[in-house]
């Protein structure tokens, strides 16, 4: 087995993307994600691959969509703040179909907000964030190795859908650190014959490009664009079940909100409580299958988020508001702590909304 | 070897810096020496010597630390205070230095002081488990460049190869070797070797401080 390292979540990110064959960084510092940007800045040189601190998040952004466009692994990374103003490119990317890996190692706002960790742009990766009809893969890491092998699985996505895959995360799984292991596998590589790669007076000349003159090839594309995602909805979903084999309540978390669910859970289960955890791994697409599983069985879930209750209107979607879903939610950079869990788990369980 | 006046811990982001710093405070605290802690960490937002306060101050250990640690304010400023530290010489001093050679530009300040006491340990920290200082040549470049921000010269090592809550006793004997050419190659004094109590245990026949470590809520549950 390949050797075990100590790592912070954000050190991880950059090493796996590395790890991936991405050789083109663009990135503007922002806490609490800078040491992306620093890890790449120190390795990129000694690898050959290029480091660039842009004067800004917008230039970032287009920066990855023209290495996106010219066929090669890219990635850049920010925090809240920083996404916004990237929002612009990410629509653009969307609407050429191009590859590309943005991670969004999250803060408190809205506004400038704060440093410390949120959850409160789960709509702006899910939902949006830029203009038109677009959607990202998100992955939601819950844990330094998932940071490090979803940025491999964020790259293949991405690839293999030609569009973006969004890392997820939040400040606390950027700054804190566990032992990891990469495993020693060559990273997959893609055809990517569209790519602007020159033409060697071999071929015609490839176009990336977001514009369309005609309405209708417009309308045309963006239904050609929904079938895909049609498709990643029906095969890409990614979840994982604590304890819901007889679970009557069902706490719903992901990321750092699911670290202190699942200590909350194995707590009442303790106290003979039958509640389990769903924790979706990608948010877009949300793992409905997860839900309509166990929708028969389940009384009551409980949606815990560091937001003012954004995931919440999916849950609702997923189980078709069958079922009473209650939130239990910390803000501004704030964590709820196990406690305030089993709280919300022991109401839940008795019915009190 | 005997403590210093002053002792400033430095090295990679990560490697251990504060942890260390705590607990060697609280060490010299139980021989029966006052001790000042001060955080001149201006890089790392999250886990600072700040979280340990109320441990600190219960033992009657005085904190310095930025006047925005742990809140939203992403300035890197230090406080006055700090200047007690090099000047009030009837109390031990311990600093914990931020990482990397930005973090350590702060303590240019102070540098001309502390040299003219010489009565200072300026201990470089490393993990060998840590990405970007596994190999002895990766340790040392951290090294120099720390060295050249703070403008001063490291005089010890102190071996803190760990891989968190996975670290066992074959963990740090592992890294014996590792840090044993560090050394050779800096001709520094390998001063420590820090682990975990219940690790620490287990490391015989080398200078070794326990550390207690905090308690994270995020842990996941066994």
């Amino acid at each position: 087995m390949a050797q075990r390292i100590l790592m912070k979540g954000n050190e991880a990110i950059a090493e796996a993307a590395i790890r991936a064959g991405c050789r083109h960084y663009f990135g503007y510092p922002i806490t609490p994600q800078t040491e992306i940007a620093a890890y790449m800045a120190k390795k990129m040189p000694k690898i050959g691959g290029v480091f660039l601190q842009a004067e800004s998040e917008i230039a970032s952004i287009n920066m990855v969509y023209g290495a996106a466009a010219a066929g090669v692994r890219v990635m850049t990374s920010s925090s809240s703040p920083g996404i916004s103003l990237k929002a612009e490119g990410l629509s653009y990317i969307a609407g050429s179909d191009i590859p590309a890996l943005v991670v969004n190692v999250q803060r408190g706002g809205p506004g400038l907000g704060g440093i410390q960790p949120s959850q409160s742009d789960y709509f702006q990766a899910t939902k949006g964030g830029g203009h038109g009809d677009y959607r990202m893969i998100v992955l939601a890491p819950a844990s330094v190795q998932e940071m490090a092998s979803l940025t491999i699985k964020g790259f293949d996505l991405a690839d293999k859908y030609l569009m973006t895959s969004m890392i997820l995360a939040d400040g606390t799984i950027g700054q804190m650190m566990e032992p990891i292991t990469f495993e020693d596998a060559e990273p997959k590589t893609y055809e990517k014959p569209w790519a602007l790669t020159g033409t060697e007076c071999k071929r015609g000349h490839n176009v990336v490009n977001s514009l369309y003159l005609k309405p209708d090839e417009l309308e045309k594309k963006n239904f050609e664009r929904f079938e895909k995602y049609k498709h990643i909805e029906e095969n890409e979903a990614m979840w994982e079940e604590y304890m819901m084999e007889d679970a009557e309540v069902c706490v719903v978390a992901f990321g750092i909100a699911s670290r202190v669910a699942k200590n909350a859970v194995a707590a009442a289960r303790a106290e003979g409580i039958k509640v389990g955890l769903i924790r979706p791994i990608t948010l877009w697409p949300f793992p409905n299958k997860a839900f309509a599983k166990v929708l028969d069985k389940v009384r009551a879930f409980v949606s815990v988020e560091l937001s003012m209750g954004q995931m919440i209107e999916d849950i609702r979607l997923a189980t078709e508001c069958k079922k009473p879903v209650m939130l239990c939610n910390r803000a501004g950079g704030m964590i709820p702590g196990p406690d305030e869990v089993l709280a919300a788990i022991k109401k839940a369980e008795k019915g009190e909304f | 070897m005997e403590d210093k006046r002053l002792t400033l811990f430095a090295g990679h982001y990560g490697s251990g810096k504060t942890n260390i710093a705590v607990n060697y405070a609280v060490k010299l605290k139980n021989e029966g020496k006052s001790v000042i802690v001060a955080d001149l960490d201006i890089v790392n937002p999250y886990f600072r010597t700040k979280d340990s306060e109320r441990e600190l101050s219960e033992l009657g250990i005085e904190l310095i630390s930025p006047r925005f640690a742990n809140t939203n304010v992403d300035l890197p400023a230090l406080p006055a205070e700090s200047y007690r530290l090099v000047a009030d010489k009837s109390v031990y001093g311990v600093m914990d230095i931020g990482g990397d050679d930005r973090g350590a530009y702060a303590l240019g300040r102070f540098r001309d002081a502390i040299k003219a006491e010489n009565n200072y340990r300026m201990a470089f920290v490393v993990n060998m488990y840590r990405p970007l200082t596994s190999t002895v040549e990766d340790a040392l470049e951290v090294m120099r460049e720390i060295e050249t921000a703070a403008g001063i010269p490291f005089n010890a090592i102190v071996n803190n190869s760990n891989l968190g809550n996975e670290t066992t006793v074959k963990t740090v004997t592992d890294s014996y070797e590792f840090v044993e050419r560090l050394c050779d190659l800096t001709g520094l004094p390998l001063w420590l070797h820090t682990a975990e109590s219940s690790v620490a245990e287990g490391l015989r026949g080398v200078p070794v401080l326990p550390l207690t470590l905090q308690k994270k809520y995020f842990e996941l549950p066994k």
